[in-house]
């Protein structure tokens, strides 16, 4: 089991291929449409939390209070690509190095990536559970009142969780690009012989 | 006339609620480990291992297996000689309510015009009820929570009835290509053929009901989901759209006599997390969540 923590080295990050799978210890924060747009709308002295110290998941928890303490039911990734709008502008001005969630980005993405030297890694669509378990402390939440539950800004600390699947790395390879084309081109010849 | 407890009734709906939402039916479990079994390449081993993990702490700390708990969604078939049919539909919300607390399970339903969240994951229309009068003298409940990423990717084809059952399975894997990773493959996709608009997505959602890896009773159409998830899985998709072998489970077709107009096509895919109960009232009102 390859384990990283966070923060995680820039020449860590450059190693990453796609295909390669790794858990990470050490804090991650989520982050859906509305924290997006949210942070970068902010001056830097106003911006919370330092984004790239720690690797941000797409993500909107099932989360609930006991004993006045926040307590993680449930905590699988969202659908990425509607993040695509903002994602280039926040690495860029951010410098987040990995960025967790699922279902692939695009172009505009793939191109930052490339030039900041940081991965996107898909983990498992709907494996809340498992995610859950390996959250072993809520840090801190950001924003909880004005965006709500699934849209704040949580801080997790986290131990071995993952795996995270490099979909997409720092030289410009994407695994979702490669499945598309591939797609593409079986259907066609599935129709062909229909 | 027997007039059953309410309130016994509603705890057993939590517990199938409960049941159904930290794990997966027993025939899903088993398509997914052989899919694992598939797979060569190490991407599609890595998300399968984390799906069938998940599945184990989800059985065993009685956690929901995914945050996206669904709408909460119900099939049932009353007995026509079934006694408490006028309780059915106040123990159904009542229990999604007292669900929503004790599980819990995330709010999911939002006033469409005023955006406001019930909290409860109850509201007007909801939970969904598809009801179906039938022989017999016991009532059973099918417990089907629903995801929204699954659910978006559902699609109506009115098609044009020239292009005939080679149309439908055009229409039905064009669908699949082009959800990709979307709705968490391996997925079961549900197709609904006939009827009108209304009854063909009525049709694809209520094929789910059946056991993943049991074709339909009639044989022409047991033929037709073999076919289509044969080729589904030709198109390379694979668990969570990183590519390989197993992109469904299994296609399930219902289907109803169309107007010779129309000739609709649903398709609406359920995601891995396939979450389901069945819950036995019998005329006496014991109940068994089955």
């Amino acid at each position: 089991m390859k384990v990283i923590e966070t923060p995680i080295p820039p020449e860590k990050i450059k190693e990453l291929k796609v295909g390669d799978a790794f858990y990470i210890t050490g804090t991650i924060f989520t982050a859906r449409d509305a924290a997006h747009e949210k942070l970068l709308e902010l001056e830097d002295d106003q911006v919370p939390i330092d984004p790239s110290k720690y690797a941000m998941f797409h993500c909107g928890p099932a989360i609930h209070k006991e004993d006045g303490e926040w307590k993680v039911v449930s905590a699988g990734p969202t659908t990425s690509i509607r993040m695509e709008i903002f994602e280039d502008d926040f690495i860029e001005r951010f410098g987040t190095k990995v960025i967790i969630g699922k279902g692939g980005m695009a172009e505009r993405t793939l191109k930052a990536l490339k030039d900041n030297g940081a991965v996107y890694c898909q983990y498992t669509g709907g494996a809340g559970a498992l995610m859950a378990n390996a959250i072993k402390e809520v840090e801190d939440v950001h924003f909880l009142e004005e965006l709500g539950i699934p849209e704040a800004i949580w801080m997790f600390r986290v131990e071995e969780a993952g795996p995270f699947l490099v979909t997409m790395d720092s030289h410009g390879n994407s695994i979702h690009d490669d499945v598309d084309e591939e797609v593409k081109k079986n259907l066609e010849r599935i129709r062909s012989e229909l | 006339m027997i007039v059953m407890n309410q309130a016994e009734l509603e705890s057993a709906l939590v517990k199938a609620i409960q049941k159904a939402v930290t794990g997966v039916t027993d025939e899903t479990e088993e398509a997914l480990k052989k899919a694992k079994e598939d797979e060569e390449k190490e991407g599609p081993k890595v998300q399968l291992d984390a799906i069938l993990e998940n599945i184990d702490v989800g059985r065993g700390e009685k956690r929901p297996i995914c945050q996206d708990t669904g709408t909460q969604t119900f099939f049932i078939q009353v007995g026509e000689d079934f006694p408490s049919i006028g309780i059915l539909k106040k123990a159904l919300k009542n229990a999604v309510k007292e669900a929503t607390h004790t599980i819990p399970l995330r709010p999911n339903a939002i006033d469409p015009i005023s955006d406001v969240n019930s909290d409860d994951n109850t509201g007007r229309f909801i939970p969904a009820l598809h009801w179906d009068i039938v022989e017999g003298d016991e009532a059973v409940i099918h417990v089907i929570p629903k995801g929204g990423g699954s659910e978006n990717m559902s699609e109506l084809v009115m098609m044009t009835p020239g292009r005939g059952l080679k149309g439908v399975k055009e229409i039905v894997l064009d669908r699949i290509a082009g959800m990709a990773g979307k709705p968490c493959p391996p997925t079961v996709v549900g197709v609904g053929i006939g009827g009108g608009a209304d009854l063909a997505m009525e049709l694809a959602k209520k094929a789910l009901l059946r056991p993943v890896g049991e074709n339909h009773p009639e044989e022409r159409i047991a033929n037709l989901e073999k076919e289509l998830k044969e080729k589904a899985n030709e198109l390379g998709v694979g668990p969570m759209g990183v590519g390989g072998k197993t992109t469904v489970m299994d296609v399930k077709i219902e289907y109803a006599h169309r107007h010779p107009a129309s000739f609709p096509v649903a398709v609406l895919p359920q995601c891995w997390a396939n979450r389901q109960a069945k819950l036995k009232i019998d005329p006496q009102g014991n109940v068994e969540v089955i």
